[in-house]
Formats: structure tokens, sequence, C-alpha cells
């Protein structure tokens, strides 16, 4: 029924929008693809995962839990890697080898010390019960995770285009020296922005969790190559971008796999990727860099 | 008279080589003081050491300010907040966001309402800015950037103004409005430190003059004096 497939699609959609948007923030300001991202994914997931095992905490504790552990790791892994080579401006390939070694090397940490098997939340952890619209069923989980998703990402936009500090990020993002010479810490809002993308991603971590109710280290780097298609097709380091191109791409799966094949619905991304890329190079919002600098 | 800032042996290179070899240079409160010289000189590289965009090899930068101290490779950030306020070359404004959005950068650390306060001055001294707010700056004209750079500047109250080729790429009507908005920064009571490859105008504004040669200091006087040396007014003055 389409109706339920849309419902499906777009809370899908909110948790890889939610996800690409942390991503692209990243980027965004950072100008670095940081493939470490997927682990904040993960590490959201499983802190939250502890904490309602562990400490018996409420999911509504533990997702913020969840974000505020990601994003602590995104700053350490910022601040220890990163901060070197921007300041030596070392070329975009050398930082993105360098994410991709630490991700490698937090992937294996995190499988020795926790284990490859799928983990699940304890029973329980939320019942928001089910709703029923006309014909349409729509779960207490689907509508935290449709809602916790919506929160954050309207908090993120408000932040970013409707706040001082919001401000400074975006000078920071276009001309560091000159936000220097207005006296903008700009290595403080490097570390904010970390922050608060690896706790975006953290937080997604954990709605992804709730909504199959599976968790093991390597979920991020599924949800990597979705955060790749979403960014990329929204613009990259645009907000509004990977906020519609995460919906399209969750309501194209859903819709894939209910009327045509589940085992297809992994090439819709990348048929969305290369389709968007083939008639707009930049994306739907993509800038030309000329303008972006 | 302590002056407001003092640089001596200042030593400033990039990679291998050095491009300014221990200069020392003086800036008297209220004054506007000029560097000038060719392309290539260092006068950039002094700028962006004295605003802490670059680290200086060796020397000291004294800022008299309330209490003297020692800002020498201090972060550009620090050097900010104590009021040393960088026009950059090239302007250098955020060019995706809107006028009013980065004269706001200008200022800060200021609360919003004094901001607002600071921004309807900025706009009485340059109206044209007052007619852009909601545009993008990146597509204002050459001359309407060089006055926001220099609006987002002033909206920072800066107790030492340091402008970095203010003149470059604009036509002659368009500095002679520049020029004369320095000049009457001046009358304010401001302090300027102006780096400029048009030395004529430059050397007819300031009330001393640096001429700079290769990273060292060739010459230095009083700006009507300095004009008048014949070596300048071959070399600079194209007379």
């Amino acid at each position: 029924m389409l109706e339920q497939q849309l419902v499906n699609g777009v809370v899908l959609g909110a948790t890889y929008a939610l996800f690409a948007i942390g991503f692209t923030l990243m980027f965004g300001v950072m100008g670095v693809i940081n493939l470490t991202y997927g682990v904040y994914f993960a590490l959201g997931a499983f802190a939250a995962l502890w904490s309602t095992q562990g400490l018996g905490l409420p999911i509504w504790a533990a997702l913020p839990l969840g974000a505020a552990v990601a994003g602590v790791l995104a700053v350490a892994v910022d601040t220890l890697l990163l901060t070197r080579l921007r300041k030596a401006k070392a070329p975009e390939l050398a930082s993105l080898m360098v994410t991709l070694g630490a991700t490698l090397f937090l992937y294996a940490g995190m499988a020795a010390a926790l284990g490859t098997e799928i983990r699940r939340f304890p029973a329980g952890v939320f019942d928001g019960g089910a709703y029923s619209l006309g014909a349409v069923r729509i779960g207490g989980t689907q509508v935290l995770i449709f809602g916790a998703a919506l929160v954050l990402v309207v908090a993120l936009l408000a932040l970013v285009r409707g706040s001082r500090l919001g401000l400074a990020i975006r000078a920071v993002a276009e001309n560091p020296d000159a936000a220097a010479l207005m006296g903008i810490n700009g290595a403080l809002m490097l570390r904010v922005v970390s922050f608060l993308s690896g706790a975006i991603g953290g937080a997604a971590g954990v709605l992804v969790g709730l909504n199959f109710n599976a968790i093991q280290p390597f979920m991020g780097e599924h949800m990597m190559l979705r955060g790749f298609a979403v960014i990329i097709v929204g613009g990259l380091g645009d907000l509004r971008g990977a906020l519609l191109a995460g919906l399209l791409l969750g309501l194209a799966e859903v819709l894939t796999a209910a009327y045509l094949s589940s085992t297809l619905k992994d090439m819709i991304a990348f048929a969305l990727l290369v389709a968007t890329l083939w008639f707009r190079p930049l994306g739907l919002f993509g800038r030309a860099a000329a303008k972006r600098a | 008279m302590t002056a407001l800032l003092s640089v001596e042996g200042l030593r400033l290179g990039y990679a291998r080589a050095d491009v300014v070899h221990g200069i020392g240079l003086a800036v008297q409160r209220g004054s506007i003081v000029s560097l000038i010289g060719s392309n290539g000189a260092g006068k950039t590289t002094i700028l962006r050491s004295l605003s802490g965009l670059m680290k200086p090899r060796a020397g000291s930068v004294r800022w008299s300010h309330g209490e003297t101290v020692e800002i020498a490779g201090e972060a550009a950030h620090r050097i900010a907040r104590r009021g040393i306020v960088q026009v950059p070359e090239g302007r250098q404004v955020f060019a995706n966001m809107t006028v009013a959005e980065n004269l706001r950068l200008g200022a800060y650390h200021v609360a919003t309402p004094e901001a607002a306060r600071r921004q309807e001055a900025v706009v009485a001294r340059f109206p044209r800015l007052g007619e852009r707010l909601r545009q993008q700056a990146g597509y204002l004209s050459g001359g309407e950037q060089q006055m926001l750079a220099m609006g987002r500047a002033l909206m920072a109250e800066p107790v030492l103004l340091l402008l970095d080729e203010p003149s470059m790429g604009l036509a002659p009507l368009i500095v002679e409005e520049i020029f004369a908005i320095i000049a009457s920064l001046r009358a304010e009571g401001r302090t300027i430190l102006l780096v400029e490859q048009n030395a004529s105008a430059a050397l007819a504004i300031a009330d001393y003059a640096y001429v700079l040669e290769t990273g060292r200091i060739r010459l230095q006087g009083e700006a009507a004096e300095v004009a008048r040396n014949p070596e300048v007014t071959a070399a600079y003055l194209g007379v």
C-alpha cells in the first residue's frame, strides 16, 4: 500500500538526512571528507545501548548521551590527526588518507573491544505503542525517530543560519584568515563543528539502531555509502541539500523494495547519484567552487 | 612619547627565504603612518605579521594601549581583540554572506544592540553599503567591496587600523573617495598604518612614512619630506 510505504520511506529518509547533515557540515566547514564519520554513527549507537543496558537509562536520556560520546570522539580525532595537517596546509588527499587510516584503526578497535555480533536494545527500551491513521500504521518508534531527526535538523539549521555562533562558523568555513581578523577563534570553531557533526552522526546511529534494532561496529560503513550519495546529490557542504536528498533516498529505497525488489534497493542510491551528477554536476544545491571561496 | 605600536628587528620569511630583514618602525597614536615600496618589497608580509596571520622569525612588536605588551607571534584573533584590525589585501569580504552579515562579523564580540548602533555609524559613512545590506557581498563591485572591508573593520572600533593596499584595482574616482575616508578617520583621532603602492596618494595623507625596498627600510621621515626626496620622486612618484 502506497501510503504505508511513503511513511516508512520518510522515516528512513529522516535518518539518512540526519546522518548526512552532520557529514556535510563537517565537509562544508573543514573542507575535508572525513571518513571517520561512520565510526561516530556506530559509537553513538553503542554508547546508547550501553547506557540503556548497563545504566538502565531510558531512551530519551540515552540518545543525547550517545550523541555526546560520539561528539567527543570526533573532537579528539580532529584535534589529534587533522590539526597538524591543517596547519601545514596539507593537500586534501593527505587528510582523506589520514581519516581512512583512522577509520580502519577505530573500527578494528571497536570490533576487538565490543565483538562483531549484532546487539539489540533491551526489550521495552522504548514502547510508544502504534497509531493508525486510516489504513496506515505508524509505530511509536517511527514517531520517535522522525520527531528526533526533525528536531535535530531544525536545531542545527537554526544554529548555523540564525545565530551569532553559526555566523562565526560560516565565516571560518569561508575564509579562516579573514575570520581570525574579526577576532574569531578558528580552532575553537572547528572543535565546535567537530563536536556538532560527531554528535549528529552519533544521534543518527542511535535512531537507526532503534529503527532496525540491530547494532554492530561496522554499521557505519553501510551508512557511509549512503551518506556519500546523499551529500553529493544534495551538493557538497549544503545542509538543505543533504536534508532533501536524504529524504529522497529513503523514499526511493523503500518504494523500490516494495514495488520492485528489495535486492535492487542498494543500487538505488548510486543510480540516483549518477543521475544527479549527470544533470547537475554540483548536486541539487551545489554552488561553483569559486563562489564558495 | 611611547608609540602605540613599536616594532624592532622584525624578521619574516616564507620557507627558506627571509623576505623582511629585521626592520623597525613606530606608529604614534592618532597618526597615519604609511609604508610604501614596490611590489614584493615585503609590505603585505609586514602587515600580516602585525595582525598575527604570520609568525615572525625574530623581533619584537610592542603594543602600548593601556599597558605595554609584547604581541609578536600572538594568534590573529587575540591581536584583533586588542583593537588591531586589518583590512586585508584584496578585501577578503565573506562573499557568500550578505553585507549586513559581513558587518555583524566585524563586531563579532559585541552584543547585538551595540552592533546595531555601530552599523548605523558605518552606514552613515558608507551610504552605498546601507542600500545593499541584504545583498550578497560577492556581487558588490570592487569599490563597494573595499568599502565593506573597511566598514567591517570599523565595526570593531579599532584602536589601530591596518590598511593593505586599499586602492588596488579601483577606479581613480573611487580611490579618491577611499582616501577621503581614510583622512576623515584620522581627523576623528584614529591611528592608521597604511600600506600602499600608490605612493603619491599615500604620502599626501600620511604624517610619517617608511620606504621599503627588498625587505629593508630604505628611507623614513615626515611624509612631506619623504615626498620631496629625489630618490622617492624618481622611483615611486614617477616625476
